[in-house]
């Protein structure tokens, strides 16, 4: 099928962005990389009256380093955040996560603004987004705002962003130097879409778990917190014994649905052993423990 | 604003041009039907199968995920621009003499993914080979060939650079 009609209209600075915004509100529809939404215009799924390219507006790509966290514009291509120094020093799961997000065509036109405000349920970075508490930088005719990223996704292909709305920037908390970050998922194919996945932040001195945040994605409408499995691994670190009560409990506090690639007792099983490969490589063991 | 056909400049296969498109018109179905260069085929049409991948300013991208009039300035380059003087490329030649392909539905697009491929990286490895072509669907060869085609393209290329 073939999309159908809109006007289109490449806005060159944001306060145009946020004019048109305002005067189209939910007729409107910002594309960023097009690699999610125009495949669903294809299918005529979405159909905007009006599409605002951001693609020739100026101050949306950037990686900045400030402070406590990192700044991504919002059309900062995901190759070139996953190829950046600054990423893979500061925010190393973020590097790591956008190394799954899809062959080399889609990637180098995919941004890391588009794939969080599309909020796809198998899309990596929000399940990135909601283990290190991201916040979501939002701007409209209203001003700027800031959403943390557990109220910012909400369900398949819904957020926070309100129609007269767009995300302007994205933060992403600085990971600690010695920290142990992993993403890791399981596709039907290669670089294919992922069926579930697992985004892993932990602080350990030696066993002991001082910090760890655990999303997994492909178990829920949006990522979600592994809050039992984190709490047993806060208290009870990583050893062997834990890692597998850590394992079991992530398998029984997701309640995913199946679908054409995977069953939920699939997912649930492949949570568990995702979540038990990432700690063992945390704790320095070999992954055939 | 209105959904009326846009004025839009761009160069394809080294050539500039100006024409006008629609919004709605994706850059795949105006290289097919206004272009005629009729070698970029449409698969899946939202970006699942890799048949419609072209640079778009050196980059691989699948045709059918952008308008045309996100073109507008842009350098295309499409299958067709592969050809030499003297016949094919080493790396369609290549592609034959490994029987890397039997329909040819899926081949323009994995030329140009491994095209772009060997300008980067002139010595990839089999795994590199195979990443980089992941996103290009094909239904009949088993990629093995393929994959094979892609490295014989390689060592030729580092025996005689082009």
């Amino acid at each position: 099928m073939k999309p159908a009609a809109f006007s289109y209209v490449a806005p060159k600075e944001v306060p145009e962005v946020v004019g048109l915004l305002a005067k189209h509100g939910s007729d409107a529809r910002v594309i960023a990389g097009g690699q999610s939404l125009v495949p669903l215009m294809n299918l005529r799924i979405m159909q905007p009256a009006v599409l605002i390219d951001l693609n020739r507006c100026n101050g949306l790509d950037y990686i900045e380093h400030r402070g406590a966290y990192l700044a991504f514009g919002p059309m900062t291509r995901q190759i070139v955040a996953m190829k950046s120094a600054l990423v893979r020093e500061h925010c190393p799961l973020v590097a790591q996560a956008l190394e799954w997000t899809g062959p080399v065509a889609v990637r180098s036109h995919a941004t890391v603004g588009g794939t969080l405000a599309h909020a796809d349920r198998v899309a990596e970075l929000p399940a990135v987004a909601i283990a290190l508490d991201a916040v979501m930088v939002i701007e409209g005719a209203k001003g700027r705002r800031e959403v943390g990223a557990a109220d910012f996704f909400q369900g398949d292909l819904t957020t926070a962003i309100e129609p007269e709305e767009f995300l302007r920037e994205v933060r992403f908390p600085v990971c600690k130097p010695d920290a142990y970050t992993n993403f890791s998922e399981v596709s039907v194919r290669q670089e294919g879409v992922a069926v579930i996945g697992l985004a892993v932040y932990l602080e350990s001195r030696g066993e002991k778990v001082h910090k760890v945040a655990l999303a997994a994605m492909g178990v829920d409408s949006a990522p979600v917190r592994l809050r039992k499995a984190e709490s047993l691994v806060l208290q009870r670190g990583l050893g062997a014994g834990a890692v597998q009560e850590a394992a079991a409990a992530a398998c029984s506090e997701v309640d995913p649905m199946p679908d054409l690639y995977a069953s939920a007792a699939y997912r649930r099983h492949v949570i568990g052993a995702l979540l038990k490969k990432a700690l063992v490589g945390a704790a320095g063991r070999s992954p055939d423990e | 604003m209105s959904d009326e056909a846009v004025a839009i400049e761009l160069t394809v296969n080294g050539t500039r041009m100006q024409a006008q498109a629609e919004p709605r018109m994706l850059l795949a179905d105006f290289i097919r039907h206004r272009l005629h260069l009729t070698g970029t085929h449409v698969g899946c049409a939202h970006g699942a199968c890799g048949a419609c991948t072209v640079l778009v300013n050196g980059q691989p991208a699948r045709s059918c995920l952008m308008f045309a009039v996100q073109a507008q300035g842009a350098e295309v380059m499409t299958v067709e621009a592969l050809e030499t003087p003297e016949g094919l490329s080493p790396l369609q030649e290549e592609f034959r003499n490994h029987h890397a392909l039997q329909c040819g539905f899926c081949t323009p697009g994995m030329l140009i993914s491994a095209h772009a491929l060997l300008s980067e990286n002139p010595s990839p490895t089999q795994q590199e080979i195979r990443k980089a072509l992941a996103g290009n669907l094909c239904r009949c060869t088993g990629y093995n060939t393929i994959v094979h085609a892609v490295e014989a393209t390689a060592r030729r290329i580092r025996i005689q650079p082009a």
